[in-house]
């Protein structure tokens, strides 16, 4: 039985209902302004193409983009090289972003994020697509645009599984749509993400100032 | 009211509304497992269902029916307590009633279209009609919008049932928390070809439900609970709500940061969402403490033995799945090996349980009760044997799911990340580890235990209480009577 009645002692501060209702309403108004104030400057940062440079403005994929380790901060960053437009053509920005965007819609329309992860966040049965552009698993650079086409245009017979059995299943893409997925990729590849995924290790690349694809 | 026997026609509208809601969430529930088995099936046996039904199918259903029927979960346990803590009937039966079955509808052909259509061109018209392609917002924007219109239905239903009875500290936080989650859904319904915007927003639905107002939300309900099966006093449990309140919201909010540590946001998140995130199991702790201590202090002389033991399975539960399983992988010094591998399905899992199945279910053997004509359901009960082992075999079930996953996340993040240099080629040489191989075996294995377990509940929810002849045992002291505040209508379980 609880003895406490109608005659119980006076609450210290610390225990009394009150204090914890204006401490909930407090803290959580000022934990929701400072986030608030927080993300209206993220958002300035992450803009495509921002000064900030961690997000790249979309025609980025006109450019070689190689992987290189900064010594101050203690990993690798992207680092945009000299032109290598993607597919032969040079684009405009806003033709870029159309492109990309294609390529964004059509991952999520077959949605790919529910095997793959992508910038780490999805699911967990497919390779993360992060680095997809930048992964050795291309050879290297020359022959990365034709056997990425190659594979997302069949990946059932293109596929390589390392033993697992795993196979993607074929997305049937649409050309446009096949281009604008390896931009997307390839756009992806370039964003500055502290480092991750750890210790990624790009395909061979020459000097970035050398040009080449 | 006759003990044992079904009592619908005499509940009240919002508890007859609360038991359509739970009904769906238990076929729901039952989907989740059938698919998770599936797609569990599909890491040790890659051809089954190979272009029939493929594992982001699978996944896709499996995940989304968890979060549709926690939703179902959480409007049932809310249509359940709103009548009974605001002393008044429900101001619009009627919308309510057809929100549930827009909403109902609404769900069954989004599954439908998963199921059959799966994917679509890559262009608006998917987003809008089929997919979304958003790990755990799926639905197609025009189920969005449906969401939305019948959340609103819900919370006219619920903030003017409280305008129009009495309001208390548990229907403030309840409502006030409900405006939040139902105002964070917006944050996730756009699109935009920019990927790090897309998720920074993404999360504040994803992060902002789940880790703040999910958690709120079923303080509240625990709050109710602690009351109603043990006669706890409304003015801890409110003050202990309040605490809740100031350190969920405290830690919780900021704790978004740790999302985004690598998504292209600045720098700056690696310190605040590392340092909050790193509070986030303190008001879980506190949760815990709550509950035990005031189930103790009542010597747990519970009306409702199955609700108060899945209420403590909840706190445990929530502590160490959301708490425990989350701080592991928080910090950014840890989570840049983790972040992406099986860690976080282990973690995914124990934490939804733990913290919402739970609660859920504490709150459905609460309807089931007052269904069966406040029946005993204290010690002695009959065919009691049943709630103990769903009880027992779900725990089980989804500890060793747990464990196995975190056994292949270490070992993913070992040989993938440390090792490996986190190529495909790494990745896939982590896959075919015969450490990760077998704890997918296991996981599969107690995955299907866990089935067993999820059935012989369901089957529970269904017979429990009936050939009882006993009325439901009096809890709580007769001094307060007055403070646990079962209200004017007489139905109020402590009322005693």
């Amino acid at each position: 039985m609880v003895a406490e009645g109608a005659d119980e002692p006076r609450r210290e501060w610390w225990a009394s209902e009150d204090f914890w209702r204006k401490c909930a309403i407090f803290v959580t108004g000022f934990m929701a302004l400072v986030l608030v104030m927080l993300t209206f400057h993220t958002l300035t940062v992450i803009e495509a193409g921002s000064e900030a440079g961690r997000v790249p403005a979309y025609s980025v994929i006109n450019h070689r983009i190689g992987y290189e380790f900064d010594e101050q901060r203690n990993f690798a960053v992207p680092v945009i090289g000299p032109p290598a437009p993607l597919f032969g053509e040079m684009l405009s920005e806003e033709e870029a972003r159309r492109l990309v965007d294609h390529g964004k819609l059509t991952v999520q329309a077959r949605n790919c994020m529910n095997c793959h992860t992508l910038l780490g966040n999805g699911a967990y049965y497919a390779p993360d697509l992060t680095k997809a552009w930048l992964d050795p698993g291309w050879g290297n650079e020359s022959a990365r645009e034709i056997l990425m086409t190659r594979f997302l245009d069949d990946p059932i017979a293109n596929a390589r599984t390392f033993g697992t059995g795993r196979r993607m299943p074929d997305p049937n893409l649409t050309e446009a749509e096949l281009r604008g997925v390896i931009a997307y990729l390839k756009w992806m590849s370039a964003i500055d993400t502290n480092g991750f995924p750890h210790g990624f290790t790009p395909l061979p690349q020459g000097p970035l100032t050398g040009g080449g694809r | 009211m006759t003990f044992g026997r079904l009592e619908f026609a005499s509940l009240r509208i919002g508890q007859k509304l609360a038991v359509h809601y739970f009904a769906v969430a238990m076929v729901l529930f039952l989907a989740q497992m059938l698919f998770g088995l599936l797609a569990a099936w599909q890491f040790l046996d890659p051809a089954f269902l190979f272009g029939v039904l493929d594992f982001n199918v699978n996944r896709m259903v499996h995940i989304n029916a968890m979060v549709v029927w926690m939703l179902y979960g959480f409007i049932g346990s809310i249509y359940w307590l709103v009548e009974d803590e605001a002393g008044v009937p429900l101001v619009g039966p009627r919308i309510a009633k057809a929100a549930f079955w827009v909403f109902t509808v609404a769900v069954t052909i989004v599954v439908v279209v998963y199921l059959f259509v799966q994917s679509g061109p890559g262009d608006a018209w998917t987003l809008w009609l089929i997919n979304e392609g958003r790990e755990y917002i799926e639905a197609p924007r025009w189920a969005d919008i449906g969401i939305v219109v019948c959340m609103l239905a819900i919370f006219y239903n619920v903030a003017g049932t409280f305008l129009a009875g009495r309001w208390s500290g548990i229907s403030g936080v309840l409502v006030l928390d409900l405006v939040a989650l139902a105002g964070l859904y917006l944050a996730g319904m756009f699109y935009t070809t920019n990927l790090p915007m897309d998720q920074y927003w993404w999360w504040w639905v994803i992060h902002l439900w789940v880790e703040a107002t999910w958690e709120v939300l079923v303080g509240c309900i625990m709050a109710w609970g602690l009351i109603k099966t043990l006669g706890a006093r409304r003015r801890i449990v409110t003050t202990w709500l309040y605490i809740e309140v100031a350190l969920m919201f405290g830690s919780g909010i900021l704790g978004l940061g740790h999302h985004y540590f690598w998504i292209g946001t600045p720098e700056y998140w690696l310190g605040v969402g590392g340092f909050f995130s790193a509070l986030e199991p303190i008001p879980l702790v506190a949760m815990v403490v709550h509950a035990v201590y005031d189930a103790g202090r009542h010597a747990f002389r519970a009306n409702n033995h199955p609700a108060l033991a899945w209420l403590i399975a909840h706190a445990f539960g929530n502590f160490l799945g959301a708490g425990v399983w989350g701080f592991m992988q928080t910090l950014p010094q840890i989570n840049l090996y983790t972040h992406g591998t099986q860690w976080s399905s282990s973690h995914g899992h124990l934490a939804f349980f733990g913290a919402y199945v739970t609660i859920i279910v504490a709150m459905i053997y609460v309807a089931v009760q007052r269904l069966r004509g406040n029946v005993w359901m204290s010690a002695g009960l009959q065919g009691g044997w049943r709630w103990k082992w769903a009880l027992g075999l779900t725990h089980l079930g989804m500890m060793g799911m747990t464990v196995a996953l975190l056994i292949a996340g270490y070992e993913q993040s070992f040989v993938e990340r440390a090792i490996g240099g986190s190529t495909w080629q790494a990745y896939f040489e982590g896959q075919t580890q015969p450490w990760f191989v077998e704890a997918m075996w296991w996981r599969m294995a107690f995955g299907v235990l866990m089935t067993f377990g999820v059935v012989l509940l369901l089957w529970d929810l269904v017979r429990i209480g009936v050939g009882e002849k006993r009325p439901m045992k009096v809890v709580g002291g007769l001094d307060d009577v007055e403070e646990t505040g079962s209200g004017p209508v007489p139905e109020g379980s402590a009322a005693g």
